[in-house]
């Protein structure tokens, strides 16, 4: 809803600012009087809170690496110094960890709305995809954040998850094994891959706050969708962004701060794993290597395939597959409000990825009820991409929607919408 | 109207030369902040290890460090030897030895996984993502990698699981009959 700017000047010093730098424009038309969808529900408040979830991690991080070592002989321990010595220092480092997990909270709940409610469908595709490009660079970031304090889950999983490239080797033989060692800077994971991880974790975030830019801006050209998934149609279906939503952001975030400081003070080591708390060690692999809950799912179907390549291109495949969605959904509807039978797939398909996700976290030939996980795994892993890939687009061509309301205005204000406009 | 056509393809020829410099430029520009990630001179500069071997006792594995990974050295009993040599080479996942010390195209038979049989020298790194793999367990009398499940024999040839190739052997060479010098 890029509309006509509502901007008027008020003062002659904002006159005169508007005439060289309309950044109070800017604001007051993004910001204040942006037309809105009167009937976003609370799944809506998550990219506030996203906001504020990165803010939170930048600020935390400048502070810790005033007094973080990033050298593999001094990392461990200036981390400790962190928790012991400076002052208050104990509370910035639990929220930074506990804030890598609440944002991965935060956005895979973005994520779901997203595809509940068919937000990537046009004219929304490239909000979608600058999405899923945050996504994986979250990824990465908490993935460098992870090797700093050069626990032992920080040297393995740095080793594992850099192995990972060394499986181009089975198509171009030696250039994996040369991708690794140029990451590395060594023979093995080591200082020069602590050093650079730390110069790598300190940047990405800010890339990340500027690609959130483009994000927001792509979101502005359509504006918002809706639970409904029905374009706006008239004046009387929005409402100013403020103070409607900057008040129910604002809400929903002081909620989402009370669990988080919950975690904070009650269970700071909860989204931990036992084995960072020592220190690196290049000889003994801790017997139950995992990764952080949030990628979780995506391990297991690495564990699932049997074969190094074909692993590495299904957990490649499962976060690649997230850009093609605007065009594997075939449905004329966005909402799966209005969608029965995509409704319970969609459901199936939180399932799925929860699922995954215990499988990801039990050892290598863990059993549930007689059946070896991996099958789990394999099953689930299938899912996933069946989801996508077949029944994304063959529900949407088979199934036949319910009525859409005549309007957003109409389903909230029921008859008394069509009465004229104050 | 002559001069005018001169002008244009001058401008054009300009404009595709000055272009192609540009990327070259760039190009050549980028390699140094490419290349600076790479492991220095320094870091290259081929570190060896020494290790006794009189103390090491059949069935017995000893774990060192040599270019930050581990480094396994393991003393066969007579029966494994005898077990690994049954194994045949088309049985396996890998049929090729991966070891420093031959051709590249070597058959992994259980003589050519190291220079005197009764001693194994292996890199303790799994060929599927890095991990070191845990001895004397598994189902091949080897190692265990607990990370994704991957197992190795006697002899460290790979029997299972997404691990595709061999544990590597590295170049070394028996200073006396107790003693190896590896790199
Ligand atoms: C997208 C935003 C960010 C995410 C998701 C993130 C995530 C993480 C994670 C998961 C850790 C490991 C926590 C632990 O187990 O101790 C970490 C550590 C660290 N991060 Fe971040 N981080 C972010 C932004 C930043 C920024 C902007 C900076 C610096 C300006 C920073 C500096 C540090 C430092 C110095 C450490 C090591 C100290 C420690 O382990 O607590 N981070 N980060
Ligand atoms: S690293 Fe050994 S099985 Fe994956």
């Amino acid at each position: 809803m890029s509309g006509q700017s509502s901007y008027t000047p008020r003062s002659g010093l904002s006159k005169w600012i508007d005439q060289r730098l309309p950044l109070p424009r800017f604001i007051n038309d993004t910001m204040m009087t942006f037309p809105t969808p009167r009937n976003l529900n609370i799944w809506y408040t998550f990219g506030g809170i996203l906001t504020f979830c990165l803010g939170v991690q930048i600020i935390t991080g400048i502070v810790l690496a005033m007094h973080y070592v990033a050298n593999a002989g001094m990392a461990f321990n200036s981390v400790e110094s962190i928790m012991r010595d400076v002052n208050y220092g104990w509370l910035v480092r639990f929220i930074h960890s506990t804030g890598a997990s609440m944002f991965f909270l935060a956005v895979y709940l973005h994520m779901f709305r997203g595809l509940y409610y068919g937000s990537y469908k046009a004219p929304r595709e490239l909000i979608w995809i600058i999405g899923v490009l945050i996504y994986l660079l979250m990824m990465a970031t908490a993935f460098f954040g992870y090797v700093l304090p050069w626990g032992q889950m920080s040297f393995w999983g740095a080793t594992v998850i850099t192995s990972l490239f060394s499986s181009i080797d089975q198509i171009v033989p030696h250039l994996g094994t040369a991708i690794t060692t140029w990451l590395w800077g060594d023979f093995a994971v080591g200082d020069a891959t602590l050093n650079r991880f730390f110069s790598l974790h300190y940047l990405l975030p800010f890339i990340i706050a500027g690609v959130v830019g483009l994000h927001i801006w792509a979101l502005h050209v359509p504006g918002n969708n809706n639970p409904l998934g029905i374009d706006v149609k008239s004046p009387q279906d929005t409402v100013p962004f403020h103070p409607y939503y900057t008040v129910k952001d604002a809400f929903y975030l002081c909620l989402y701060v009370l669990l988080f400081a919950v975690f904070v003070f009650y269970a700071p080591d909860f989204f931990g794993n036992p084995d960072n708390y020592e220190p690196a060690n290049a000889l003994v692999t801790p017997p139950d290597i995992v990764p952080e809950w949030y990628l979780l799912p995506f391990y297991a179907m690495l564990r699932a395939i049997p074969q190094k390549l074909i692993g590495v291109l299904v957990l490649g495949g499962a976060i690649v597959t997230l850009v093609f969605i605007p065009w594997l959904d075939t449905s004329r509807v966005r909402s799966c409000r209005f969608r029965p039978l995509m409704k319970q797939f969609f459901w199936a398909f939180a399932v799925d990825c929860l699922i995954l996700g215990y499988c990801g976290s039990q050892g290598v030939d863990a059993v549930l009820f007689g059946v070896p996980l991996i099958w789990l795994a394999r099953l689930g892993t299938l899912y996933y991409f069946g989801y996508f890939w077949v029944l994304m687009p063959v529900i949407g061509l088979i199934e036949t929607p319910k009525p859409l309301p005549a309007s957003i205005a109409q389903s909230v204000l029921g008859d008394s919408a069509t009465a004229p406009a104050e | 109207m002559a001069a005018h056509t001169l002008d244009a393809t001058r401008r054009d020829f300009l404009y595709v030369a000055s272009g192609a410099v540009g990327a070259v430029g760039a190009a050549a520009a980028a390699w140094p902040f490419i290349d600076q990630m790479n492991p220095s001179a320094a870091v290259l500069a081929l570190s060896t290890v020494e290790v006794d071997l009189a103390t090491i006792q059949p069935g017995q594995q000893v774990v060192v460090k040599w270019r930050g990974h581990p480094l396994f050295v393991r003393h066969q009993t007579p029966k494994e030897i005898e077990a690994a040599d049954a194994v045949q080479v088309s049985e396996l996942p890998d049929p090729v030895a991966r070891n420093s010390n031959l051709p590249d195209n070597a058959p992994a038979t259980a003589a050519n996984r190291g220079l005197k049989k009764e001693w194994l020298v292996l890199i303790g790194v799994c060929t599927h993502l890095g991990c070191t793999p845990t001895g004397f367990e598994g189902d091949y009398g080897g190692w265990l990698c607990h990370c994704h499940g991957s197992q190795y024999d006697s002899t460290g040839r790979v029997r299972k699981g997404p691990a595709p190739a061999n544990l590597q052997v590295p170049v070394y060479s028996f200073l006396s009959d107790t003693r190896i010098k590896v790199g």
